[in-house]
C-alpha cells in the first residue's frame, strides 16, 4: 500500500470533520461523536507513526501542489511524538469530559458542556496541523486557531474568575501571535520563502533577521509561560473547568514550545549563540525554582497544580543551553527535553483531572477540605500519586527518563549549575507532592466519614485520571522504542 | 531467555506479582490475600536458595534489559548480592507471619501487604541490580513504597512522619543521582565488579572524591549516618511490622548495603585507600556509632530507644567497610546479616509488647518478664547479641571488626568498638533487668483476651524463630553454611583481586 502517505492528513481532517456531526445533532449525540472520533484519530496517529518507524520522514503537498505554492505538511519523527502525545491525551481526556459535569448547565448534554466538544475538537485539529506543518506561516495558522479555541475552552462555564483569567490569557495570547506574525513577515520580506526547510537554507544573519527571531522567540516563550512572562497560566489554568485545565497544562504549552523547537533548531540553528542560549536556560532554572516555591504556598488544589505547571515548563527550556553547546551530548538533552514534554503531558493531565474529581466531589478545591476523600476515591488520589512520581522525576516514570537525560547532558556538558536545578526542581516537587497527599490522607479526627457533596462521582473520572497516570508511569519503561521514533529525522547528525 | 537470565527477574516477579494483584483484590477477601502471599514468599525463598547454590558452586545469573541508549537495566547475583537477597526474602517471611497477627485492627489490609511486598521487591532489586543505575532504580523505588506504609495510620503525626522521610529520602537519592550520573559521564555506565571496577582507569582524584562523597552522602540518609539520620527516629509512628522490616532489611540496609557496593565494587578498596576517603568514612561511622548510643541511652519510648540503637548499629557495617582488612571486610558484612535479625527481633518484641499491654515506655516494663516470658527471652537474646556477648551472633560481628581494626593498626576503632559496646550494656541490660527482675508499678492493663499462650502465637513464633537464628548464627559460625562463612566466601572474591590492598 504505496499510497499511505494520505495518513497524514488524517490526524487534521478527522477533527474538523467531526464538528459537523457535532453540531448537526445536538446536546445528545455530541460527546459519542467525539468519542469516536477520538478513537479514529488514535487510529490514524498510530497507522502515521508505523510509517514513519518503516518509511523514515514522510511530506505530503495537500492537494498535490508542492512548496513553495500549495500548503505542505512533514512527519517526522519529533512531530508523531507529539501527535501521539495529543492523541493519547486528547481521547482520555474526551473520556473524562463525558463524565464530567461542567458547571453552569447541567451535564455535558447541555450549553457550557456541549460547547466543550465542538472547542476541543477544533483545538485537537490545531494542534495537528502545528505538529505537521511545514512552513513557518502554517504554523502562524495552527498558533492563532488553537489561541482561539482555548481562551474559548477557559471561559465555558462562565464564571467570573475563569472570564478575567480568559481575558488575560487572551491578550498574552494574541500579543505572542503578533510578535510571532511580525518576525514571521520580517523572514518573509528578506528570503522569500515560509518553507521551513528553504528557509532555514537561505537564512543570513543579519539585522532585521536577529529582530524577527527576538520576536518570535518572545512571543513564544510568551505563550509557554517561559518566567517571568508566565503570569497569565495560574489564573487560566487554574479557573477552567478541568477537563480544560488538562488540555491547556497538558498541550497547548507544548505546542509554543515546539513551535520554538523547530525554529531554533531546524531553521535558525546559527543564531542559538551560548549567551542566548543560557539565558532560555536560565529563565527556565528560575521557573523552576520559582513555580515550585509559588506551588508550595497554594491553599487551592488546581492552583497548585497550575504552578506547578510553570515549573515543568522550565525544563523544557534547559535543553536549549544543554543541546546546543554540546555537540556529543546534544541529542540526550535534546530528546530528554522532549520526552520530558510527553511525561508531563500525561501526568500532568491526569493530576488535573484527579484534582478535579476530588473538588467535585466535595465542592471546594481547598487544600483543607480534601481530609478523609482518600477513602472515597482511592483510583483519583493513586491517579494523583503516580502523577506526583512523574513530576518528580523518580523512576519508574517517564518524568525520571527526562530528567536522567538532562541531567546526564548538563554533567557530560560541564554545565553542572542546570544539574543542580533540576535535582532542587524534584526535591521542590517531591514536597508539595507530599503537602497535597497529606492534606488527602488524613484521616478526620471525629471519625465520622466525611459526607461528599456528590458521591456518586462517575467511576469514568476516576478511571480516565488512572489510566493518564498509569501511561506517565509506563513511559519510564517504554524509553528504547519512544527514542528510537523520535531520532528519526532529528536535528542532529551522527545519530 | 535462557534460564539464568530468567531467574533474576522471576525472583523480582514472585513479589511484585502478588503485590500488585493484592491491590485488586477486594478488603474483605483476607483469606486468599494471605494464601497469595504466603505462596509467593514460599517461590522466592525456594528461587533464592537455588540461586544460593547456583553461584557457591560459580555459576552465574544475569538479566539485562536496555532501558535507554547506553543504559541497562542490569539484575546480577553474585555472593554480596545473595547475602542481602536471603537477608530480604527470609525476614519477608517472618515478617508477614507477624504482621498477620499485628495488623487486624488496624485498616486497608490490602494497601498495607500491597507496599509491603513492593518494598520487598525494591530490596530484592536493590540486592540484584548489577549497575549504578539498576541501583539507583531501586533506591528510589523503595522511597516511594515504603512512604505509604509510614504514613498507614493517616494521622497528622504519621502525615508528618511521612513528610520528614520523604524529604530525606528524594534528597539522598537525589545526591546519589548526581554521582551516578558523574561518573557515567567520565566512564561511562558502571557496573559492579568485584574488586572495583574503577580499578586501572586513569581518572582526576578531586572528581573521583567528590563522586565517592555525593554517593555515599545520598546512601548515608537511608543509613542514617550521622548527621542525616533525622529521620529514622520519626519513622517510628509506622506499625511495629513496618519498623521491623524498615530496620532490619528494607530501607535502612539498602544504604548500609550501597555503601558496601560503593567501596568494594564501584571503587575498589585500592582505589579508595589511594584517594584516602576511607579514613573520613571511619570517622563519620564511628561518630555515628558513639552519637547513636549517646542518643539511645536518654530515650523512655522503647521504639525511639531501638531506633537510635540502630542509628549506631548501622555504623558498624560502615566501619567494618572503611578499615581496610580481611577481618573487618568479613565484620562489616556479616553484621549486615547479624543486625538485620537481631533488631527485627527487638522490633517484634516491642510490638507484641504494645500490642498486648499497651507498653511502649521503658518506665512501664519493670516486672513483664514474669507476664511475658517467651518475648522477654527473644527480647533478652536480641539484646545480648546487640551488646556482643559471645554466642550470640553479634559478638561474632564485634570480634571479627575488632580484629580487622588492629589487623590494620587503627588502635581508636578498638577504642570505638569497646565504648560502644559499654553504651550499649547501659541503655539495653537496665531494660532486661527492670523486666525479670523488678515488680510492676501497677497491673498490666490487657488489650488482648485471654488465650493459650501469652500473646498472639502469630506474633510470637517470628519473634522465637529471629532469636533462635540470632543465637545459631553464633554458636554455629563456623559451619559451612553460616553468614559467617558466606562473608568470608564474599570477602575472598571482593580482595583477592587485588592483594595489594591489603599490603600495609
Amino acid at each position: 500500500m504505496d499510497n499511505l502517505g494520505t495518513w497524514i492528513v488524517w490526524p487534521i481532517l478527522l477533527p474538523l470533520i467531526a464538528i459537523i456531526p457535532i453540531f448537526l445533532r445536538k446536546r445528545s449525540g455530541a460527546a459519542n461523536v467525539s468519542l469516536v472520533t477520538a478513537a479514529a484519530i488514535v487510529l490514524a496517529v498510530a497507522g502515521l507513526a508505523r510509517q514513519v518507524l518503516t518509511n523514515g520522514e514522510q511530506s505530503h503537498a495537500v492537494g498535490g501542489w508542492d512548496a513553495p505554492l500549495g500548503i505542505m505538511l512533514h512527519a517526522d519523527g519529533l512531530s508523531v511524538f507529539m501527535l501521539m502525545m495529543t492523541a493519547i491525551v486528547g481521547a482520555i481526556t474526551s473520556i473524562y469530559a463525558a463524565g464530567y459535569r461542567f458547571q453552569g448547565g447541567g451535564d455535558s448534554g447541555s450549553s457550557s458542556g456541549y460547547f466543550f466538544w465542538p472547542l476541543s475538537m477544533f483545538l485537537w485539529a490545531a494542534l495537528n496541523v502545528l505538529f505537521l506543518a511545514a512552513d513557518i506561516f502554517n504554523l502562524y495558522i495552527g498558533l492563532e486557531l488553537l489561541s482561539l479555541a482555548a481562551v474559548a475552552l477557559v471561559t465555558l462555564e462562565r464564571k467570573r474568575d475563569a472570564t478575567v483569567a480568559g481575558m488575560r490569557y487572551l491578550l498574552a495570547s494574541f500579543l505572542g501571535s503578533l510578535a510571532y506574525l511580525l518576525g514571521v513577515a520580517l523572514l518573509y520580506t528578506a528570503f522569500g520563502t515560509l518553507d521551513l526547510e528553504l528557509l532555514g537554507a537561505r537564512i543570513q544573519p543579519d539585522l532585521p533577521t536577529a529582530v524577527a527571531i527576538m520576536l518570535i522567540t518572545l512571543g513564544t516563550a510568551l505563550k509557554t509561560a517561559l518566567f517571568p512572562l508566565h503570569f497569565w497560566l495560574p489564573p487560566a489554568h487554574g479557573s477552567a473547568p478541568t477537563p480544560v485545565s488538562a488540555l491547556l497544562s497538558a498541550l497547548v504549552v507544548k505546542a509554543s514550545f515546539y513551535l520554538l523547537l523547530r525554529l531554533w533548531f531546524e531553521v535558525f540553528p546559527a543564531a542559538l549563540t551560548p549567551a542566548i542560549a543560557q539565558m532560555l536556560g536560565l529563565l527556565g532554572a528560575i521557573g523552576i525554582l520559582w513555580g515550585s516555591f509559588l506551588a508550595l504556598r497554594q491553599h487551592k488544589l488546581k492552583a497548585l497544580v497550575a504552578f506547578s505547571t510553570v515549573a515543568q515548563v522550565g525544563y523544557l527550556f534547559l535543553l536549549f543551553p544543554l543541546a546546543s553547546t554540546s555537540a556529543g551530548w546534544g541529542v540526550d538533552a535534546w530528546s530528554g527535553g522532549v520526552y520530558h514534554a510527553f511525561a508531563h503531558a500525561c501526568a500532568k493531565a491526569a493530576m488535573f483531572m484527579a484534582a478535579g474529581t476530588l473538588a467535585y466531589a466535595i465542592g471546594s478545591d481547598q487544600l483543607d477540605h480534601l481530609a478523609g476523600t482518600f477513602q472515597h476515591y482511592p483510583f483519583s488520589v493513586t491517579a494523583l500519586t503516580l502523577a506526583g512520581v512523574s513530576l518528580m522525576g523518580l523512576p519508574p516514570s517517564g518524568g525520571f527518563i527526562g530528567k536522567w537525560l538532562l541531567l546526564n547532558s548538563a554533567l557530560a556538558s560541564g554545565q553542572w549549575w542546570f544539574a543542580l536545578v533540576i535535582l532542587t526542581g524534584s526535591l521542590l516537587a517531591t514536597g508539595y507532592v507530599t503537602m497535597v497527599l497529606s492534606h488527602i490522607l488524613l484521616r478526620p479526627p471525629d471519625a465520622a466519614p466525611i459526607e461528599p457533596r456528590n458521591t456518586r462521582v462517575s467511576f469514568t473520572l476516576e478511571f480516565a485520571a488512572l489510566l493518564l497516570a498509569l501511561i506517565a508511569l509506563g513511559l519510564g519503561l517504554a524509553a528504547t522504542p519512544m527514542l528510537a521514533l523520535l531520532r528519526i529525522g532529528m536535528p542532529f547528525t551522527g545519530y | 531467555m535462557e534460564l539464568s537470565a530468567l531467574i533474576p527477574l522471576l525472583v523480582l516477579a514472585s513479589s511484585i506479582l502478588p503485590s500488585l494483584l493484592i491491590f485488586f483484590l477486594g478488603e474483605d477477601r483476607a483469606r486468599l490475600r494471605i494464601w497469595l502471599y504466603l505462596g509467593a514468599e514460599i517461590v522466592k525463598l525456594l528461587l533464592v536458595v537455588f540461586m544460593l547454590e547456583g553461584i557457591y558452586l560459580g555459576q552465574s545469573y544475569e538479566t539485562r534489559i536496555p532501558l535507554l541508549p547506553g543504559v541497562d537495566f542490569l539484575l546480577r547475583a553474585n555472593a554480596l548480592a545473595m547475602l542481602f537477597l536471603m537477608l530480604s526474602a527470609g525476614l519477608w517471611l517472618v515478617t508477614t507471619i507477624y504482621a498477620i497477627g499485628y495488623m487486624e485492627e488496624l485498616p486497608y489490609h490490602g494497601r498495607f501487604y500491597g507496599f509491603f511486598g513492593l518494598s520487598v521487591t525494591s530490596t530484592a532489586g536493590l540486592a540484584l541490580a548489577g549497575n549504578l543505575f539498576t541501583f539507583y532504580f531501586f533506591y528510589e523505588t523503595l522511597t516511594l513504597a515504603t512512604y505509604p506504609l509510614v504514613v498507614h495510620r493517616q494521622t497528622r503525626e504519621a502525615l508528618a512522619a511521612g513528610r520528614t522521610y520523604m524529604r530525606y529520602a528524594v534528597a539522598g537519592g537525589a545526591l546519589l543521582l548526581l554521582g551516578v550520573v558523574w561518573l557515567q559521564s567520565l566512564v561511562g555506565p558502571v557496573e559492579f565488579t568485584e574488586g572495583g571496577s574503577l580499578v586501572g582507569r586513569n581518572l582526576n582524584t578531586s572528581a573521583l572524591v567528590a563522586i565517592f562523597a555525593l554517593m555515599i552522602a545520598g546512601l548515608g540518609v537511608k543509613t542514617a549516618l550521622f548527621p542525616l539520620h533525622g529521620w529514622l527516629p520519626m519513622a517510628m509512628i509506622a506499625p511495629a511490622p513496618v519498623s521491623a522490616l524498615v530496620h532490619a532489611v528494607a530501607v535502612v540496609k539498602a544504604g548500609a548495603f550501597g555503601i558496601v557496593r560503593v567501596v568494594y565494587e564501584v571503587f575498589g578498596l585500592g582505589l579508595c585507600r589511594q584517594l584516602g576517603v576511607l579514613f573520613p568514612l571511619s570517622l563519620v561511622a564511628s561518630t555515628t556509632i558513639i552519637y547513636g548510643s549517646l542518643r539511645a541511652l536518654v530515650q523512655d519510648d522503647l521504639k525511639r530507644r531501638l531506633a537510635y540503637s540502630t542509628v549506631s548499629q548501622l555504623s558498624y557495617i560502615v566501619l567494618g567497610v572503611a578499615i581496610v582488612g580481611t577481618a573487618s571486610t568479613i565484620g562489616g558484612i556479616v553484621h549486615l546479616m547479624h543486625q538485620g535479625i537481631m533488631k527485627i527481633t527487638l522490633f517484634f518484641c516491642a510490638g507484641i509488647l504494645a500490642h498486648t499491654l499497651g507498653i511502649t515506655r521503658i518506665s512501664e516494663m519493670d516486672g513483664v518478664g514474669r507476664r511475658m516470658p517467651a518475648t522477654m527471652v527473644a527480647f533478652s537474646i536480641a539484646v545480648f547479641g546487640m551488646i556482643g556477648l559471645p554466642p550470640f551472633a553479634g559478638f561474632i560481628s564485634k570480634w571479627y571488626l575488632g580484629m580487622g581494626a588492629v589487623e590494620a593498626g587503627q588502635i581508636w576503632s578498638v577504642a570505638v568498638l569497646i565504648t560502644s559496646t559499654l553504651l550499649n550494656m547501659a541503655y539495653f541490660l537496665p531494660i532486661v533487668y527492670a523486666a525479670w527482675f523488678k515488680v510492676p508499678a501497677v497491673p498490666f492493663t490487657e488489650k488482648l483476651p485471654p488465650g493459650r499462650f501469652e500473646t498472639g502465637p502469630l506474633l510470637l513464633a517470628p519473634a522465637l524463630t529471629t532469636a533462635l537464628l540470632t543465637l545459631l548464627f553464633g554458636l554455629f559460625a563456623a559451619s559451612d553454611f553460616s553468614p559467617l562463612q558466606w562473608s568470608a566466601l564474599i570477602a575472598e572474591r571482593e580482595l583477592t583481586t587485588q592483594p595489594e590492598v591489603l599490603g600495609p
